[in-house]
């Protein structure tokens, strides 16, 4: 009989049934998390099941809700600013925790804060949630109608899904990181080449990898159209779960057995990987970056779920090192949380930064949904270590937008142009 | 002109390719208005600026692969509903897309090689039968069968009022038990 991977192991436990992939099941929920821009509807289709079904409007278990503002934070229109206000009753009187305009992006602060433990299951309603399957959770994304069924009941309907399994060997290069891999391996997989699939990052190069760039990695499933992103937990997990304070044991059978199936096995050698930029307007379309150097951009932006972490700014920083930043550039950078930013803080980052002419924003999405600050108008050029670079994104639609990592983004803040980190 | 099985529509054809994304169908700066009236103002605002006006009740939307990949927003199909599109046909449609979709009670065709159908063509939609007909080349495309339980939301009219009875039935069999 063939063995499970990870993610069906998950569901069997989530839904209490000896499920396999490519089944219906009704599982049950460990966290749910909601934010600014999906929670109003959220709660809307909550009020109306609710009421409808005659029953009061108590959410199921308050103690796995978690509420974030990030995405028009803080409020920067008195739309966003009302928004808020409903949602923060209605977390209030719910009894639900709301770490509101105070902490920072969803996708850091859930893991950050102990709300992601291995084996889990959680979803939110937002793209990115597949990042936190980077602590071994099964992470998805969902929307708000279906986050109403789970604020009213605590069970969602899934499809276990097949797996897409992505080797990846090599020791990374000198200013190659884990953005320059998922860019890689979104890039070879194509943006719907796993659609409903769990994309599971194994090989000696990801157990490699401390969490942070897992996250990095688990972040960008969704761009591949994959249901999940996952790691499996091991020793790293273990050491950055007790940072949040959670001393967890590690299950050493969460893991995709021996003889599990796997729907697609791929396989991504980074020994001597290139800097990778994902051109406009597409997430897929991405090429070495020697192909793009010498392209003239308006804006730098560093931050986003996918690369706002110390790491990513620690990694910018030591780029920039005194220098500063080219005429006619525009440089935000963002910590992804405010746990991150005073990491940046302590380190002497934000003066890096600010000398060398950057923007040093609070925690938040800031442009990269193209819905808040930091837009860029027509003919302008965002180089940006967000994870998408559609047609308008962050702004105008006759802007454009390249998707790159922090040390890409560094260096080219400082030549005005894109340009491969490796020969600053 | 489009018609569906047993019933007549004179709506437009949108024809569009493959990987239309959510941030196309809704701007995020549209975001912070949650109703469909609001956000049908802006569908596909920034890549088809005549769509919001030009699009009329009973449209259908036809695409290629991939169709609504991206962002988990709702206001996607729900700013294409409050637009009056009735029925989106795709090869295939993105995850969270096809279930926010169905959730909504926006139809939705999953139809292989239905990219093919030129723009302008007439097209019969037969949704119980699953069949989506070009009017014009003859050619029949079968939809692919969505499972039983994603029937059963539809048939209540959406995750919503599925929930309802649902939550409602457990509430008097949960009674039934406690008398």
């Amino acid at each position: 009989m063939a063995g499970k991977t990870i993610s069906e192991k998950m569901f069997q436990r989530a839904s209490n049934s000896d499920c396999s992939a490519g089944e219906l099941v009704m599982a049950e929920i460990d966290r749910a998390m909601i934010h600014d821009i999906t929670a109003p509807l959220a709660v809307q289709g909550f009020t109306e099941i609710m009421k409808g079904a005659g029953l009061p409007t108590r959410v199921w278990d308050p103690s796995k809700i978690v509420m974030i503002f990030d995405h028009q934070v803080p409020a920067d229109s008195v739309t966003a600013a009302e928004n808020q206000a409903t949602l923060r009753n209605f977390a209030k009187k719910q009894g639900i925790l709301n770490y509101d305009v105070c902490e920072g992006i969803c996708h850091q602060v859930m893991p950050e804060k102990g709300h992601v433990i291995p084996g889990n299951l959680v979803v939110g309603a937002d793209s990115h949630t597949c990042a936190y399957g980077a602590l071994g959770a099964f992470s998805c994304g969902i929307g708000s109608t279906d986050m109403a069924a789970v604020l009213a009941s605590g069970k969602l309907w899934f499809r276990v899904p097949e797996t897409l399994r992505i080797e990846v060997t090599g020791k990374l290069p000198h200013r190659v990181s884990a953005k320059d891999v998922i860019l890689r391996t979104i890039g070879n997989v194509g943006s719907d080449g796993a659609t409903y699939m769990a994309c599971e990052f194994a090989g000696p190069t990801v157990s490699g990898m401390e969490v942070p760039a897992r996250m990095t990695m688990c972040n960008m499933a969704i761009e591949m159209g994959g249901k999940s992103g996952i790691v499996e937990p091991d020793r790293k997990t273990g050491e950055y779960l007790e940072e949040s304070g959670q001393k967890i044991e590690i299950d050493s059978e969460l893991k995709s057995d021996e003889s599990a199936e796997f729907e697609e096995i791929v396989e991504i050698d980074v020994e001597d990987l290139p800097p990778q930029v994902a051109r406009p307007h597409r997430v897929d379309d991405v090429v070495d970056v020697s192909v793009v150097a010498g392209t003239s951009i308006d804006q730098v932006f560093i931050g986003s779920c996918t690369n706002g972490r110390f790491t990513d700014i620690s990694a910018a920083a030591d780029i920039v090192d005194g220098e500063k930043i080219a005429d006619g550039v525009r440089m935000l950078v963002i910590p992804a949380s405010r746990t991150e930013y005073l990491k940046c803080l302590r380190q002497g980052y934000i003066e890096i930064l600010v000398e060398a002419g950057a923007l040093f924003e609070a925690p938040c999405c800031g442009p990269c949904m193209g819905g808040s600050f930091g837009l860029v108008g027509a003919g302008e050029v965002s180089l940006s270590t967000s994870n998408r670079n559609f047609q308008g994104r962050q702004g105008s639609p006759q802007a454009s937008v390249y998707l790159c990592s922090p040390e890409t983004a560094a260096a080219s803040a400082l030549y005005g142009e894109i340009t491969d980190p490796r020969d600053v | 002109m489009i018609m569906a099985a047993g019933n007549s529509i004179t709506g437009n054809m949108w024809k569009f390719g493959n990987d239309v994304n959510t941030d196309e169908i809704i701007a995020g700066k549209y975001l912070v208005l949650n109703t469909p009236e609001e956000l049908a103002k802006h569908v596909f605002e920034g890549v088809m600026p005549q769509f919001p006006t030009q699009v009329k009740e009973g449209d259908v939307v036809i695409a290629g692969r991939n169709f609504g990949c991206g962002s988990s927003r709702e206001h996607a199909p729900l700013a294409l509903k409050g637009a009056g599109v009735k029925i989106v046909i795709a090869e295939s449609f993105a995850r969270i897309f096809y279930r926010n979709a169905i959730n909504i009670g926006l139809s939705l065709v999953e139809c292989p090689g239905c990219g093919e159908i030129e723009e302008g063509h007439g097209i019969r939609v037969d949704i119980s039968g699953g069949i989506v007909e070009d009017l014009v080349t003859k050619k029949k495309y079968p939809a692919t069968r969505q499972p039983k339980f994603i029937r059963e939301i539809i048939l209540a009219g959406g995750l919503v009022p599925y929930m309802q009875e649902k939550l409602r039935a457990e509430g008097i069999s949960d009674n039934g038990k406690q008398e």
